[in-house]
């Protein structure tokens, strides 16, 4: 069922009206005031299921102008299913233009991964989060939660990595891994590996954070600091893979693991299809001259 | 109009032809067909014959229009056909590896020997209204593109390539211990795997639903990668007693959702992701899929993880999740009572009498 | 005779903690009520009574955890500094509380995190204070098992594997780590065999003495609280009927109530 472009007439520029577009920019705007403090804000049903970005439709739907161009990205890539679908959702209710280049893009949806060329303060990158609450997992209940993140009553969070390296020697958390925000609000930085983590330090774009069917907005204003929790004699290390990427022979990036057969075969390719893309195409280039 | 219980029998009689009336609906309109439920309802039939538990596309469109659409209803229904139904065989177990995929998707891995196939689904449908389709014109949709039919190919499951590496634990093998009956044994509690998976497979969507979506959300967290969700046709084989070998009778279609959850290890044991698992009749992904969740959940106890959630808690899960005993429960509150509410209200009014005389004994005393 | 006397100088400059007034109530019933004292340094006061005395309600109005109806705490910092407990900021209060004061449970599923190691459990306040070296940490774990009779290699198990006084001990432990002034303990001794409670007692004299910790303890037990209190209140109804040396309340009980309690007890 792809929507015909007459089933959308009528609708408002980005789907959302514009006391809810309004809505949105405050709670946004708060959250940039407080980096790393979720904001509540009322969110709306949209016309994709709950768990599917909606938070980051609705922040990106907020934010968005006729001038922008969009890239949408999931696991990486501007080709997986979601991906596809969510741009092809602006592009039908706002009229963008969508790229898959990022150093073309203004706007950077993502779900899961941050892109692997730096980004700059003409950009901003929205994330799609399923669960915003890192304390979720120590405690269930939002009030006791709340209450924890008022009082910056942390201690639990190093319980669990505690634990991680009592029973397994090391810290087992490998994506969703818990960041403190300019030194006072620990944030879950969305399921992003924690590969990425790092370059959410000091990022100089802004990084917003949209939670639709939890309804909370969150934000990492440009060149704020970002740590991942962890221990001075355990400290914080990213994933590596003794392969490069059989495509562009990268040994940098995130890789995707690729079953070949049911024999155990393996390939690792770059989760980032446009990082990728380029690398190969500049070495074909070379190839060439 | 409400009449006394006592000599209501035409009353009933009423009622039901009432209610034969309004499921026909306005009598200038076509009467359904059991073939348009088929063909058209497709979800619904599948649905009703999970939880119904009986395989007959025929059968269970029958009962959707004869529950006029109600889905417990017509559940209840095919329930009640097949607690008449003779025992005729036990077919051997199915084997999904050897499945006709005509869905299959991993959200662990981005390509697999046999690869993604989308198949026929809503996931990345846009949800807006389609008023193309109340116009009802008799006209096809556009015929998709169909990859070629692979004819007699296995395509290995998610977790059996993960088995190779020793990356996930080993199904248990079947032991000795016949597989238990629901159908033919009660319910009886610690219920082994085999017991609860198979209460959970005719368990209400509905419910299982809500239970998994709170292990979602920390109330006794799994977490969940969505393997594989596989759904296509399986041959059904059974083996007659005279012949002693299987022999094909035929072919379902079932919807298998393997769920690779949080991995258990210790310093003496290597770490392995632990599985879930689900399955329906036809097409029923979400429902696989709140099944393998909650199926991993109660799996808590063997595991040796704290017992804190209520989807971990196997009394609370299976006791409530068929909606035939739960709709048939809750709706009993519209039976008479009158014999018990008599007696409470004696009660509350001598209860009543009591107090005030003490009220107005205090009263004077004041 | 409990500790060294020599601890609990009244000749300091100021009590630890005063209280003046102190009351909670449940609507028109009453939980505890006109409660003063002064506790100091090193000493260890005991609160005795049947249960329904109110001596629960009392301490958890003491330690921050029930709001009082009336009536006024104040304690005197580690800085020296004199704060209102309850006027206090939530979140200073939730700091002294985390810093200074250490709370026993009866039961020790209220005081532990039965799904954490025995490791983590001693270690989370370490953490929370901003210990940040898993190795220091873990020292400081092991230490304080041995020093509270816990094997070092149950270091890695789960607090629901251990016996009920091993629980209570860890529980111990976890609140002696970050070497608070001031605890708080119900029953401590409740529900455990007697021969199990004789050692835990004995082990909370040591450490107390040790530590020179200032406790408030409730039980109704009148041998716990001859063993380890130097002062008794005994409460009935909800107020303090009569509040003097242990010795004395005991060997001569004065309020009818207390002469009551005292000769309901077995004389060993």
């Amino acid at each position: 069922m792809r929507p015909s472009d007459d089933t959308l007439a009528g609708y408002n520029f980005a789907y959302l009206d514009e006391q809810t577009k309004r809505m949105i920019r405050r709670a946004i705007l708060k959250a940039v005031a407080i980096p790393g403090y979720q904001v509540p804000f009322a969110g709306r049903e949209m016309p994709l299921p709950y768990g599917w970005g909606t938070g980051g439709i609705q922040v990106t739907a907020s934010i968005i102008g006729p001038d922008d161009t969009l890239k949408v990205i999931d696991q990486g890539a501007d080709d997986t299913t979601n991906a596809v679908s969510i741009r092809r959702f602006f592009a039908t209710v706002a009229d963008v233009a969508t790229t898959e280049k990022t150093t073309e893009a203004t706007v950077i949806q993502t779900r899961h991964r941050i892109p692997e060329k730096p980004l700059t303060e003409d950009q901003i990158l929205v994330y799609q989060v399923p669960i915003p609450e890192p304390l979720r997992w120590m405690e269930a209940r939002e009030t006791e939660t709340r209450k924890m993140h008022a009082l910056e009553d942390y201690g639990v969070m190093h319980v669990k990595l505690y634990e991680d390296i009592a029973h397994l020697g090391r810290i087992a958390t490998s994506y969703d891994y818990p960041v403190k925000v300019n030194g006072r609000y620990v944030m879950a930085p969305s399921p992003i590996p924690k590969f990425d983590n790092p370059k959410m330090d000091r990022m100089p774009a802004l990084q917003l954070f949209g939670a639709g069917r939890e309804k909370r907005i969150y934000a990492v204003p440009p060149y704020t600091r970002v740590d991942s929790l962890d221990f001075e004699d355990h400290p914080f290390e990213v994933q590596t893979w003794d392969h490069a990427c059989a495509l562009c022979g990268s040994t940098e990036s995130y890789l995707d693991e690729v079953v070949i057969d049911d024999q155990g075969g393996r390939m690792y390719v770059c989760s980032d299809t446009d990082f990728c893309g380029d690398r190969q195409a500049a070495q074909a280039q070379e190839a060439a001259e | 109009m409400y009449v006394a219980v006592k000599g209501g029998e035409r009353a009933i009689d009423n009622a039901h032809r009432l209610l034969d009336h309004e499921r026909r609906g306005d009598a200038a309109v076509p009467e359904l067909s059991l073939a348009q439920i088929k063909e058209q309802m497709t979800l619904a039939v599948d649905r009703v014959m999970t939880e119904g538990s009986l395989y007959d596309r025929d059968l269970a469109a029958l009962a959707i229009k004869q529950a006029r659409g109600d889905l417990m209803e017509a559940i209840f229904l095919l329930r009640a056909y097949r607690t008449t139904l003779p025992r005729l065989a036990v077919s051997e177990p199915i084997d999904t590896a050897r499945m006709t995929v005509r869905r299959r998707i991993s959200a662990t891995y981005k390509d697999l020997p046999g690869g993604q196939v989308l198949g026929p689904t809503f996931d990345y449908t846009h949800r807006l209204l389609d008023f193309r389709l109340a116009a009802e014109t008799d006209a096809p949709p556009p015929e998709p593109e169909r990859a070629e039919a692979r004819q007699d190919e296995t395509v290995p499951r998610v977790t059996d390539l993960l088995n190779h590496e020793g990356l996930i634990e080993h199904e248990r093998p079947a032991d000795a211990a016949p597989v238990g009956d629901i159908t033919r044994e009660p319910l009886s509690f610690p219920a082994g795997r085999d017991v609860r998976l198979q209460t959970l497979a005719r368990g209400d969507e509905g419910w299982l639903l809500g239970l998994a979506y709170s292990t979602q959300r920390g109330y006794g967290r799994t977490h969940p990668f969505a393997g594989e969700i596989r759904m296509g046709e399986v041959a059904v084989e059974i083996v007659p007693e005279e012949l002693g070998f299987a022999i094909d009778i035929g072919e379902v279609t079932v919807t298998e959702c393997q769920m690779i959850n949080q991995f258990k290890g210790s310093k003496a044991a290597p770490p392995q992701f632990t599985r879930g698992y689900g399955l329906t009749f036809g097409h029923g992904e979400r429902k696989a899929m709140a099944m393998a969740l909650v199926d991993r959940s109660l799996r808590a106890e063997d595991l040796g993880e704290d017992l804190v959630a209520p989807a971990q808690d196997q009394e609370f899960v299976l006791s409530h999740c068929d909606n035939v005993e739960a709709s048939g429960f809750v709706q009993h509150l519209k039976l008479p009572h009158y014999v018990d509410f008599q007696g409470e209200l004696v009660t509350v009014r001598t209860l009543r009498k009591d107090h005030d005389k003490r009220q107005e004994a205090a009263d004077a005393a004041e | 005779m409990p500790f060294d006397q020599n601890t609990a100088t009244p000749g300091d400059e100021r009590p630890l903690l005063r209280v003046a007034g102190l009351a909670r109530h449940y609507g028109d019933r009453i939980g505890c009520t006109d409660v003063s004292f002064d506790l100091w340094p090193g000493e260890v006061l005991g609160i005795v009574g049947e249960s329904g005395s109110g001596k629960t309600t009392l301490l958890n109005t003491l330690s921050a955890r029930l709001d009082p109806t009336a009536g006024r705490i104040e304690y005197q910092t580690r800085d020296g500094e004199v704060v209102d407990v309850y006027g206090l900021s939530e979140p200073r209060r939730r700091m002294l509380v985390r810093t200074e004061w250490g709370i026993v449970h009866q039961n020790p599923r209220d005081g532990l995190r039965m799904a954490v190691s025995a490791g983590a459990n001693i270690g989370e306040r370490l953490m929370a204070l901003g210990a940040r070296h898993y190795g220091g940490i873990r020292d400081q774990a092991i230490d304080w098992m041995g020093r509270v009779e816990i094997k070092e290699e149950r270091v890695d198990d789960l607090p629901r594997t251990f016996s009920g006084g091993m629980q209570q001990r860890l529980q111990i432990a976890r609140n002696l780590v970050t070497g608070p002034r001031l605890m708080f303990m119900d029953e401590p001794t409740g529900g455990l065999d007697v021969s199990v409670q004789a050692r835990l007692l004995d082990l909370l004299r040591t450490l107390v003495g040790e530590m020179g910790l200032s406790v408030i303890l409730v039980t109704h037990d009148l041998a716990v609280a001859r063993l380890l209190a130097h002062r008794l209140m005994v409460m009935k109804d909800g107020r303090v009927v009569e509040h003097g040396l242990t010795d004395q309340v005991l060997d001569d009980p004065h309020h009818p109530y207390t002469q009551l309690l005292v000769s309901s007890v077995l004389q060993v």
